[in-house]
């Protein structure tokens, strides 16, 4: 008598839709996932409990870190409106090329007379460490400093174009010092900014 | 899991030599593993590499109109930040505070007790949730940024909604130079 056999399958799985699917999926992140894109001054920030996103777009960032202050606002139409606001301002011309090149810089911090020589350098050159002394934060006898004429100006770009009312973030390295912080808040409180963000990494919660 | 050649081969048998048939399938295990390795990555770095943003009002800096608010002094806490993540808190005014001057910490065991106890206090006293603790920011110029965040943050935690980030004034930091939070 014959013993009756069970039938044996094999355990390998057809994979082949499996892959597809996580693969499709993989794209999809890849291709949503905003780039990182590298700082010109790397700070790292304060923790806080706060779980408030911070919105894309219409607003600028102020980079505080080892006493220099960078600028940069989003929105490359918004970029080169504010530079042509600047140049008027301080009687210099830019061509549609270095407007261009402008338009691509996420954050800078150079005085308003060495700005063309940072948009003609190459974006790897440009975040070099401590090649940009940032933005002149001191007024000048009568005439404002040079990054409350970015904000403003900034501030007339975003309310041009967009017609919405440009928000100001503060991205401060942990260990700056508070004096430095104090100067650019007296800078936007001079401009009647008296509510603005401060961009904070997660903290773990502590319970 | 490697997939098994199943297809291929096949016993010679008689005379005739075949040329083997490989099998077309390949062995997807190891691609798999990857593409969800990286969905992975690509999940968890894209939502939490937004930063998060703690809004924050400075109060009108009007250089004309000086109008000054009066309040209670048992409702108002002074909290001065001093030089090596140190701070120091009093209740009152800085003449004659209610409570003595105390040099505290940040976080859970350090100022949040003070605060919350006090919260508590001065709800009790004026019996009007609605009047609560009064709390004077005041960072020194020895503070540090991650300081003026941690009170801020502190503040949110301890439920304290009336705050205000004030000058510092000669005084306050002679009371810092006494217990030795500035130099």
């Amino acid at each position: 008598m014959p013993r009756a056999k069970v039938a044996r399958k094999s355990t390998a799985i057809d994979m082949t839709a499996m892959c597809d699917v996580a693969f499709l999926l993989l794209t999809f992140f890849i291709l949503t996932a905003t780039a990182r894109q590298p700082e010109a001054l790397p700070v790292d920030t304060p923790a806080s409990t706060v779980k408030f996103k911070l919105p894309d777009t219409d607003i600028a960032t102020l980079t505080v870190g080892q006493k220099k202050v960078f600028f940069g606002v989003p929105g490359q139409p918004i970029r080169v409106r504010t530079l042509e606001l600047m140049g008027e301002k301080y009687n210099l011309q830019f061509t549609d090329e270095e407007k261009l090149r402008f338009s691509l810089i996420e954050s800078f911090g150079v005085p308003i007379g060495n700005l063309k020589q940072i948009i003609a350098l190459k974006g790897d050159d440009r975040n070099k460490a401590g090649l940009q002394p940032g933005i002149p934060t001191d007024s000048v006898g009568e005439r404002p400093s040079e990054l409350h004429n970015w904000i403003l100006s900034a501030r007339y770009a975003t309310k041009e174009l967009n017609n919405v009312d440009m928000r100001i973030s503060i991205k401060g390295d942990s260990n700056e010092e508070y004096p430095e912080i104090k100067k650019v808040t007296g800078i936007l409180q001079d401009q009647n900014i008296n509510k603005f963000s401060l961009i904070t990494s997660l903290r773990p919660t502590e319970k | 899991m490697a997939e098994l050649d199943t297809s291929g081969g096949g016993k010679n048998k008689g005379g005739k030599v075949r040329s083997k048939k490989q099998s077309t399938r390949v062995d997807l295990t190891a691609m798999v593993d990857l593409a969800f390795l990286l969905i992975t990555f690509f999940m968890l770095t894209t939502t939490l590499a937004k930063p998060q943003a703690m809004d924050m009002a400075m109060p009108d800096k009007d250089k004309t109109d000086q109008q000054e608010l009066t309040v209670a002094d048992n409702r108002t806490m002074t909290i001065l930040l001093g030089d090596n993540n140190r701070l120091e808190w009093y209740m009152g005014l800085v003449d004659n505070p209610l409570t003595p001057p105390q040099v505290d910490n940040y976080g859970r065991n350090g100022i949040r007790k003070a605060l919350i106890e006090h919260s508590k206090k001065v709800i009790a006293a004026t019996g009007d949730p609605k009047k609560g603790l009064i709390v004077l920011i005041k960072p020194s110029d020895q503070s540090n940024y991650r300081n003026f965040v941690d009170i801020l943050d502190e503040m949110k935690v301890s439920n304290i909604s009336q705050y205000a980030i004030v000058e510092i004034s000669d005084p306050d930091i002679a009371l810092l130079k006494r217990d030795g939070l500035y130099k």
